[in-house]
């Protein structure tokens, strides 16, 4: 494993994990700007802008993106989120340069009106299918709640009315202010040499424009309360919480990634032996999430509906008994054992590399090898956990419920 | 894909154990097939496999099922265990160096696990919940449906069982249900990674050797499910699932099955996605994709749109379908051989991807087909021949089941 990095006279930030032991390589562009970024007038359209970087541009029609990845044989995709949107694809090497040209002309769309007034119908029917999911609900709403009067309480998808009254030239005004050279990062993971990855850039991303965008970061007091969303046709209760955790830059992030898989890993963790053995739940979990400037425990379970008041009482009591006691020698073991395998299992392919390089960019500007992750992990003492926790107790801060119940009161 | 050697070794007893190893990865996986799934769950008990799953983990050997569990996890196994039709299926992947003690763990889950009475409850609650939620993803339910009505019984029957079938069920039953189902014969297990296989053969042939044969238990057939079905459900969005008929894994004609469906619904370029999505803007989620049981192939087909696109979805999709026929390019062949290509050679940086194949080819060919024998296969293929296989088996006799407000309307001339 080699790294390297340069950055291009505008602005882009060109990073690289290079290795012949594996058979393809992984190429994305992140680009720093997502919901968070948006205002009130054009919400969704960080979203609705990846989609339509698909349509091409005056070189190459949405057909001819669409057969071009096909031909080349591409796994790729492109992700929105609330700090990030990112376009991505793996490929053999011997397609490294015609994949990165196409992603790269996907940064530069033409954002033509025929084409936005199509895409629009599909994003509509996306807001669609993710309201028939009961969990994907109580996402967005627990986003806008615990995030009230906050950049990270903004929609990723936005809504209907937000998305139907979006114009092009709104999209093409945001696409003018973030995506800068400045503002994107280009990754390549995987087989290839250093060279050809410079070269790439130079060719397909040196007439990008300079510049970067702002963002603003700050702390935030989450809204507590508890938010209720009736679905009389849902056959189970589906409940979320979320309370603040240590930000992306936190020196008590990875005591918090060790946290989060002894209290809510999906097998063998606290809540697993709380609720999930005894039956009195489908699945729950508790995740760690970081920000810019900011982090969250995210806890999530579904179970039968009038059980819901005694489940919401047995996380509370998890909760209580870590926030006191801390975690044992034992589990802190385990969820080391659980969190390397993981590591070590992505790390084998160039994709799960490159999102894990494009990702420490992004959040902490610097490059962290697999043995430094390693490292990082196995150093995390119980005595940090208990500092963590005294830091950040895990509490039940904002709720969000969505199912039958018509109320739902704890406590 | 060359230097790629695969172990077959057959135990006495019956149990097929495949090794390959992969010098490039650090990892290692495994997946143990036990022919022990759903289909031979009681008919009026169905969700027996499903609930047997959940107590083989509570306990095994010498430890208890908090020991166990903290025993799997200690060695950082990324483990999935569940009921399938035919097979209960274990898999997991962790650091090479934990595997061993990890499948002598697996030996004591599948021989030796405890069953405990004081489980069977909370076991069951765990199914029924899993039930449960697929009611509340229509994605999932529609699928699960279509599945019911296009393949004869058991093999369309949900290996979640049913909710009527989990409250008819008792501890007997599934501790009999064990003790006639689990056994080495026609059992595979195949170990993919940085493993040295002489090693691992010696471990199975100990930790496996004298696990004994057994007859192979019956179970009941019965014919397919309707049609045509609409499900009621209130939501935003109507489900279309649509099925026909296709060819097997075994078959001779798999691979021009796979590349037709691959023209449908292969890639952003295929025709549903382009037809349906790009063109009409009428869905977010269209596809198709080619399943196989042992003996028969389905294509099943996936949309999901507001009410008011739903007729015009199911419409075109259709249309895509019964258009396949004759008039397949050259360009989209080759389209779907790059991409076979690609996913092929990338097969390799992936020890739990090639120890699931290696354990499907045996179950479904008695033999492990090696990369460059289906690269050679996919390079073979020509319009030519996957027109004489579209003549042979036309996409027709559909089966189409909606889920939403209101049903729509299926045109008497496509079926």
């Amino acid at each position: 494993m080699q790294f390297h990095e340069a950055r291009l006279n505008n602005g882009l930030q060109v990073i690289a994990e290079l290795t012949t032991g594996v058979h393809s390589v992984g190429v994305g562009f992140f680009v720093k700007t997502g919901s968070r970024d948006e205002t009130d007038a054009v919400s969704g359209v960080s979203h609705f802008l990846e989609h339509m970087a698909f349509k091409g541009n005056d070189r190459f029609s949405a057909d001819d993106v669409n057969r071009i990845f096909d031909e080349v044989g591409a796994k790729y995709n492109a992700a929105t989120a609330e700090e990030l949107t990112m376009y991505y694809a793996a490929v053999l090497p011997e397609y490294l340069d015609r994949t990165t040209e196409l992603l790269a002309a996907l940064i530069r769309p033409a954002l033509r009106q025929d084409d936005f007034d199509m895409e629009k119908n599909v994003i509509l029917e996306e807001i669609g299918m993710y309201d028939d999911q009961p969990m994907f609900v109580a996402y967005e709403k627990m986003m806008q709640a615990h995030f009230n009067g906050h950049p990270l309480g903004r929609s990723v998808l936005g809504t209907k009315e937000s998305v139907s009254a979006l114009t092009s030239e709104q999209m093409r005004g945001y696409h003018h202010d973030h995506y800068l050279a400045g503002n994107v990062i280009l990754a390549v993971a995987g087989n290839c040499e250093w060279a050809e990855v410079l070269e790439l850039a130079n060719k397909h991303c040196a007439d990008w424009p300079a510049g970067e965008a702002s963002r603003v970061v700050t702390g935030h007091q989450p809204h507590r309360g508890t938010f209720l969303i009736q679905r009389e046709t849902s056959q189970q209760q589906h409940v979320m919480h979320q309370d603040t955790a240590p930000d992306a830059l936190h020196p008590l992030r990875a005591a918090a990634e060790l946290l989060s898989v002894i209290v809510g890993d999906d097998s063998g963790s606290r809540l697993y032996w709380e609720l999930v053995d005894p039956g009195y739940v489908e699945g729950a979990e508790l995740t760690y999430q970081e920000y810019h400037g900011v982090g969250v425990f995210r806890t999530f379970f579904n179970g039968q509906p009038e059980e819901t008041e005694s489940n919401l009482g047995r996380v509370r009591k998890v909760y209580e008994k870590i926030n006191r006691e801390g975690v044992t020698e034992q589990e802190l073991a385990q969820a080391k054992s659980k969190v390397c395998s993981r590591v070590v299992l992505s790390s084998e392919r160039p994709m799960g590399r490159l999102e894990s390089l494009g990702n420490n960019w992004i959040y902490r500007n610097r490059y962290q090898s697999v043995a430094k992750d390693l490292a990082q992990i196995r150093a995390v003492t119980t005595s940090q956990i208990r500092d963590l926790l005294a830091a950040f107790p895990l509490a039940q801060t904002t709720t969000v419920t969505v199912g039958p119940k018509s109320t739902v009161t704890w406590k | 894909m060359p230097g790629q050697q695969v172990q077959t070794i057959q135990l006495p007893n019956g149990l097929t154990l495949l090794i390959e190893p992969m010098a490039d990865v650090q990892s290692a996986a495994f997946s143990l097939l036990v022919p022990a799934g759903s289909i031979y769950d009681p008919p009026d008990q169905a969700g027996c496999a499903s609930v047997l799953v959940e107590l083989l983990v509570r306990g095994a050997g010498e430890l208890d099922s908090q020991g166990l569990t903290n025993a799997l996890d200690n060695l950082g196994l990324q483990r999935s265990e569940s009921a399938e039709r035919r097979y209960v299926s274990f898999g997991g992947a962790t650091l090479a160096e934990n595997l061993p003690a990890a499948l002598r763990l697996y030996a004591d889950i599948v021989r030796r696990p405890h069953l405990p009475d004081d489980q069977f409850e909370a076991a069951v609650a765990g199914s029924e919940q899993t039930l449960l939620s697929i009611e509340d993803e229509p994605r999932q339910k529609i699928m699960v449906e279509l599945r019911r009505m296009c393949y004869p019984d058991p093999w369309g029957k949900p290996s979640e069982g049913s909710l009527e079938g989990l409250a008819n069920l008792s501890m007997p039953t599934v501790k009999q249900h064990f003790q006639r189902c689990f056994r080495p014969n026609e059992s595979i297990l195949g170990v993919a990674g940085n493993v040295d296989p002489a090693e691992i053969r010696a471990l199975v042939e100990d930790a496996f050797g004298d696990w004994a044969a057994q007859p192979e238990p019956a179970y009941l057939s019965g014919p397919r499910g309707a049609y045509r079905d609409h499900i009621e459900h209130e939501s935003t969005q109507t489900q279309i699932g649509i099925a026909f008929d296709s060819v097997p894994y075994r078959d001779p004609d798999y691979y021009s099955a796979w590349a037709a469906v691959g023209v449908l619904s292969g890639g952003s370029s295929s025709r549903l996605f382009t037809e349906v999505r790009e063109r009409r803007g009428l869905c977010y989620a269209v596809h198709a994709g080619l399943t196989s049981s042992k003996d028969d192939g389905r294509v099943l087909c996936y949309a999901g749109t507001t009410v008011e696109r739903a007729q015009e979805t199911l419409d075109v999709t259709l249309q895509e379908i019964r258009r396949l026929r004759g008039s397949i390019q050259n360009d989209e062949l080759d389209r779907c051989k790059a991409r076979a290509k690609s996913s092929l050679i990338m097969q390799q940086e992936s020890s739990s991807g090639r120890a699931a194949s290696l354990a499907n080819d045996w179950f479904h060919l008695g033999r492990v087909v090696s990369l460059s024998e289906i690269r050679g296969q996919i390079e073979s293929l020509t319009v030519a021949r996957l027109h004489a296989h579209l003549e042979k088996y036309p996409p027709q006799d559909f089966t189409i089941l909606t889920l939403g407000p209101q049903p729509l309307e299926v045109p008497n001339a496509v079926s």
